[in-house]
């Protein structure tokens, strides 16, 4: 008789757990993601991949709010990721319901990188194959944060961060172009991240701002095209500045 | 005939999302029992809830004023006429800055409260933060109702000091949780409320506040007579809880209400001097 209570995720003889390993490689797949937290204010922004002709746009958002204040965005299968958001939305209720109090951006992260990790280590299950990236306030002090969870279950925060397709390029550019930031700065910055691996234009990236007062707002292709425009003008002006002296000498 | 084996079909391996007790939430496991049959059900509930509910003979009472919050107890144990103990701490410590009361079933009480305070630690640990006394009394109170109609008895206060200043909740064993400035709980209640109720102002300093809490106690001890024993009073401010007094009634009476001396018989000419 088959039993389909053997765990698919065992190690192997040298300590990896391949079922987690080839989930990270599913997320490798995923549509690019990135996330930048300011002094007062966080921004997630993904990579929109041409949607077809008949497909209603609207009905693909790839940057959900759990709460009021939090905020998720995410890299990899997009069915495993709204079993997961919908569980996080769920337990943001809870916590509302039980504590009286909203959760922090750090307990809803733990929680959702907890889920993942459930799902590494019992039987008949396999990875959640997503990695998120999590931004909020903490409603006690109104500090912003930007945290990353992935397959594994691991999660910590982060300054500035990229996860999906080419993040190790996005990463390498906030590496070298990240300083503290704030309001329409720390939008640019996302955007600027996102351009580095994605065709210019509105209509390819998704940006959404989450600041304290005003909860999760997601900017309009329009919007979101003058910001390119600003950022391409300012490197059009940067190039020409390296020429100007080159051609004096 | 064979019977067919079942029993590949039967998992060894734990169910993703099984019972793990670290992540319960009081509610979903609890126990269970056959009820009987019968036509008037609620006449049965009834009686049967008469017959467990023990009657909860003491006095506690806590208010919040603008210092804090004041915690209030006698010390008293009865089984019905019989005093079983004058010394029973019915203040427990949670924690450094939460104080819960305890008045109905003893065991219950101290059970509980130990519950409830390690999970306030473990709630400061995980969440690198600590609990705020609206949550700890919710997850009292969830408990508590998860065993409703089982024949718990408690009839708690939860009063502590968090960021959102001082906090004082009422939770019982029906299930109930009341936010308030001002509980008394026990069979002396009533004839403390009175006491507290004529006494009572918000900008009170800690020691006027100290002593209309021991003088509600008192008075509920002189007249209800399974309150007794020790006045204790507590005070919770903004860096925890301290004991303030622990008073003996009998003594506090005779603080309160000094014995005249006694008139002796004198001869007469000392009795014109000495009434004069």
């Amino acid at each position: 008789m088959a039993r389909y209570d053997r765990a698919i995720t065992v190690f192997s003889p040298d300590g990896h757990l391949f079922q987690v390993e080839y989930a990270l490689e599913a997320v490798r797949k995923g549509n690019a993601a990135v996330g930048v937290r300011g002094t007062d204010i966080a921004v997630l922004g993904v990579e929109k991949k041409s949607t077809a002709k008949l497909q209603d746009s609207r009905s693909v958002k790839k940057i959900v709010s759990l709460d009021e204040h939090v905020a998720l965005a995410c890299a990899g299968l997009k069915a495993d990721a709204r079993v997961l958001i919908n569980r996080a939305r769920i337990e943001c209720q809870s916590h509302r319901l039980t504590l009286e109090d909203p959760v922090t951006v750090e307990y809803i992260t733990r929680y959702i990188a907890g889920l993942q990790q459930k799902y590494t280590q019992s039987g008949g299950v396999r990875p959640f194959g997503l990695s998120t990236l999590i931004v909020g306030f903490d409603p006690h002090t109104g500090v912003p944060s930007l945290y990353q969870t992935d397959p594994s279950g691991t999660f910590s925060a982060w300054k500035a961060n990229a996860t999906g397709r080419n993040s190790n390029s996005m990463r390498e550019f906030l590496e070298k172009n990240y300083k503290e930031t704030s309001g329409q700065e720390t939008v640019k910055l996302a955007i600027r991240a996102l351009l580095e691996v994605v065709e210019s234009g509105g209509k390819n990236i998704e940006i959404a701002v989450m600041t304290k007062e005003g909860g999760l707002r997601q900017l309009e292709e329009a919007e979101i095209d003058a910001i390119v425009a600003e950022i391409e003008a300012e490197k059009a002006a940067a190039e020409a500045a390296k020429k100007a002296p080159l051609k004096e000498n | 005939m064979k019977q067919l084996d079942f029993s590949g079909l039967e998992s060894s391996a734990p169910l993703y999302g099984g019972n793990n007790e670290l992540f319960s939430d009081g509610f979903t496991d609890s126990p269970s029992f056959d009820l009987p049959v019968t036509s008037d059900f609620d006449g049965f509930q009834k009686n049967s809830i008469q017959m467990v509910k023990p009657a909860k003979g003491t006095t506690t009472l806590a208010f919040i004023f603008k210092d804090g919050v004041m915690v209030a107890a006698d010390s008293r144990a009865s089984m019905g006429g019989y005093i079983s103990s004058q010394s029973v701490k019915k203040i427990i410590e949670i924690n450094p800055y939460m104080l819960g009361t305890m008045a109905g079933g003893a065991a219950d009480c101290q059970f509980w409260h130990r519950n409830l305070g390690i999970k306030c630690r473990l709630h400061e640990l995980a969440n690198k933060r600590r609990i705020s006394v609206t949550g700890a009394s919710k997850l009292l109170a969830n408990i508590l109702y998860s065993y409703r109609g089982m024949g718990l008895s408690v009839g708690t206060m939860i009063a502590g000091w968090d960021e959102k200043g001082p906090g004082l909740y009422y939770v019982d064993s029906e299930g109930g949780r009341l936010k308030g400035q001002k509980f008394s709980v026990g069979s002396g209640s009533p004839y403390a409320y009175g006491v507290l109720d004529s006494g009572y102002k918000y900008d009170m300093t800690i020691d006027e506040a100290a002593e209309l809490a021991r003088r509600a106690i008192y008075h509920a001890t002189f007249r209800d007579g399974a309150s007794g024993g020790v006045a204790s009073v507590y005070h919770v401010g903004p860096t925890g809880w301290t004991k303030l007094s622990g008073d003996d009634v009998g003594e506090l009476h005779y603080s309160y209400y000094p014995v005249e001396p006694a008139v002796v018989e004198h001869e007469m000419s000392e009795a014109v001097s000495a009434s004069a």
